[in-house]
């Protein structure tokens, strides 16, 4: 297998999809001449040309509503939001229509549309280019949300999303672009929504680590190794879906577990899994579920400041020692 | 008005300024590349004339809203370079001690109510401003100030239906540097001049030279008169160029090298400075004097930024809510 960055890997499949399937479009702001802020587009407009390679004016709310009405003739958009903090700039295409559009034609609407867009901090951006919305609109029905951590899955994800029949938001992470994996050649390599990964194996504690925390949970289970800690990462990989019972089949495993993500703690994506797994497992836990995420404050310019407020690799392993080390 | 029509203390005013603005971007600039500034920067180096033209119009009682290019926009409506070069270097005497960067500076004792990292996100607020003051029949007036890629925002055209439909006293300042980042104005709008967008919300719309710090002033000047008298809302577009790219470090393949340096034959920093000589006669020693002055201040504003604390990571915590306060967040 070839090792590509997490950046190429979403390249890739967009090109791929879009060659195979002429319906499947790319738009939004600076994605064509300028190959995507983020880079991520590159060549997609020379390669595919103008039509369905879309420069659009910054007009978030238009981008979405276009996609959606798009999608509803017939056609696969790939709508791409800059940063994850523009979402709320096209709140009612996102969440009053797009999310809801086929439950309430009772099925008429078919609107696949994946929202490609970018989450996480990017080091003193502060606070409106910074936020990591996941748990924004894992509280909307009707949207699915899928959080690649490796280039791998940004790749098979991104298939599942493009070929799928729903809207999608798929959260890029900024810190992840630049990072290389293993990717398969298969053109019709995917990955299914609603199944987790184990990135590792561990009976002492288990760690669910979201999209950008992946890399610090790693290097914190590499730290609790060389204590003696064996802890098992969980990579949810989609939070809607989201795969319970590798979580529960892990907490059962474990009896202890850690919630890593970069968004806000409060009514972030752990606050769900946890509530999950007071419902579904509390039965096999020995300890509290711990959270560990972002301060409950914007995110502030300063380095110094910024540091503080996001979850680093010594607050994973920390929550992780806590629970592995707890008194029973 | 004729240059010579000015007084000479106003024309070394709008020079002084529109120097100042360069110079604190270039520093900015190498500031950042010496690692004293952590974030990213959008300069306004080109832009100069808008920013002080405009500012020079209004009351220091009046307000401004600003846009992630704002650096020019803050120090000509008063903002302090040093607290500026603080914020930017993240430190605690900055003017919002670290926790917004080059994004979200603002003064409210200047009326500066803030740069802002979404685009079209000051509009609105610019309308509310002017709210307040009619509401309270203060004679203020507020400004905003916003790009041609801003225009195309639902923002835009709903803070522009409000304010014509109750005449606030609110003036919409387009900078037109007919790019919004890679994709120039011409792919972003089908129309070519933005302040036609007026008609449709009743309101005068006018196209002035961005370049020009005169234009820019008098017609600021007419639309903060009119508004102040109860005549509503106008929309200005200044057409302009940025010289640098979007941000620092952009690799600027959307545009050519020729129509760079063709903007650059209209400069509105070297261009005014050649007519206060050549127009206005003002003597060369005064422009030397005053740019020392400007190079000085800079060397202060710089000294201080790298000199001030950082902040303590506990006090990220602080700010959030107004009355539960004192490092309670919840
Ligand atoms: C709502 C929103 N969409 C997109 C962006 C990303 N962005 C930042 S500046 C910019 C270009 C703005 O163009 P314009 O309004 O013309 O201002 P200029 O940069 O030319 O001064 C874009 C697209 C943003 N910050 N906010
Ligand atoms: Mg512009």
């Amino acid at each position: 297998m070839r090792t590509i960055t997490y950046s190429q890997a979403i390249y890739e499949t967009m090109r791929e999809e879009m060659a195979r399937d002429p319906n499947v479009i790319l738009i939004g702001e600076d994605v064509g001449t300028f190959g995507g802020v983020w880079g991520v587009s590159s060549d997609l407009m020379k390669l595919f040309g103008e039509d369905r390679v879309r420069d659009t004016p910054i007009s978030e709310t238009a981008i979405i509503g276009a996609a959606l009405g798009a999608a509803m003739m017939g056609l696969r958009p790939i709508a791409e939001i800059m940063f994850g903090d523009f979402l709320p700039v096209a709140g009612d295409q996102l969440v009053n229509q797009l999310a809801k559009a086929r439950y309430m034609s009772g099925g008429k609407a078919k609107v696949p549309v994946t929202v490609r867009v970018t989450t996480g901090a990017p080091g003193s951006a502060a606070a409106q280019h910074s936020q990591s919305p996941e748990g924004w609109y894992m509280n909307v029905p009707g949207l699915k949300i899928a959080v690649p951590a490796t280039p791998a899955d940004a790749k098979g994800l991104l298939r599942t999303a493009i070929r799928g029949e729903d809207p999608v938001l798929f959260f890029e992470h900024k810190m992840l672009y630049a990072t290389k994996g293993e990717v398969p050649e298969d053109p019709d390599f995917a990955v299914p929504f609603g199944q987790a990964a184990i990135r590792r194996e561990g009976h002492d504690v288990t760690i669910v680590a979201i999209g950008g925390m992946l890399p610090k949970a790693l290097e914190a289970a590499d730290m609790l190794a060389r204590e003696g800690i064996a802890a098992e990462i969980v990579d949810p990989r989609t939070l809607v879906p989201l795969d319970k019972a590798t979580i529960i089949a892990s907490v059962h495993k474990t009896g202890r577990v850690v919630i890593v993500h970069e968004a806000h703690k409060r009514l972030g994506p752990g606050a769900e899994i946890a509530a999950m797994l007071a419902e579904e497992a509390i039965g096999y836990l020995d300890g509290p579920i711990v959270r560990v995420a972002a301060k409950n404050v914007p995110l502030p310019y300063s380095p110094e400041l910024e540091n503080f407020v996001l979850p680093q690799t010594q607050d994973i392993a920390e929550a992780a020692r806590g629970l592995a080390t707890r008194k029973l | 008005m004729a240059i010579t029509d000015y007084p000479d203390e106003k024309l070394l005013h709008l020079y002084r300024q529109m120097y100042l603005v360069r110079e604190f971007e270039l520093r900015a600039i190498n500031e950042r590349r010496a690692g004293l500034i952590p974030g990213f920067i959008h300069s306004c180096v080109g832009q100069e004339a808008t920013a002080v033209g405009a500012c020079a119009a209004l009351e220091p009682t009046d307000v401004i809203t600003s846009t992630h290019r704002g650096h020019g926009h803050l120090i000509a409506k008063g903002g302090e370079p040093k607290y500026m070069m603080a914020e930017l270097a993240a430190r605690t005497t900055g003017y919002c001690g670290g926790k917004g960067g080059s994004l979200h500076m603002s003064d409210f004792n200047l009326g500066i109510l803030g740069a802002n990292g979404i685009v079209g996100g000051g509009i609105p607020i610019a309308v509310g401003a002017a709210l307040a003051f009619q509401q309270r029949k203060e004679p203020r007036v507020a400004l905003s100030f916003f790009g041609d890629g801003a225009a195309n925002e639902g923002a835009f055209h709903e803070a522009l239906n409000l304010a014509g439909l109750w005449k606030l006293p609110v003036i919409f300042f387009c900078e037109n540097n007919l790019y919004g980042e890679g994709t120039p104005q011409a792919k972003q709008a089908p129309v070519a001049d933005l302040a036609i967008r007026a008609a449709g919300y009743a309101m005068p719309g006018v196209i002035v030279d961005g370049n020009d710090v005169l234009a820019v002033y008098e017609a600021t000047k007419a639309a903060a008169d009119r508004a102040r008298a109860g005549g509503g809302p106008t929309l200005i577009e200044g057409k302009t160029y940025r010289y640098r790219g979007h941000y620092e470090g952009d690799p600027m393949v959307y545009r050519s090298k020729e129509e760079m340096e063709a903007w650059k034959l209209r400069d509105p920093v070297t261009g005014f400075r050649a007519r206060l000589l050549a127009e206005a006669g003002l003597a060369e020693e005064k422009l030397h004097a005053l740019e020392a002055e400007v190079q000085a201040m800079l060397d202060t504003a710089v000294a201080f930024a790298a000199a001030s604390p950082k902040p303590q990571p506990q006090t990220a915590l602080e700010g959030v809510y107004g009355d539960t306060d004192g490092g309670l967040v919840f």
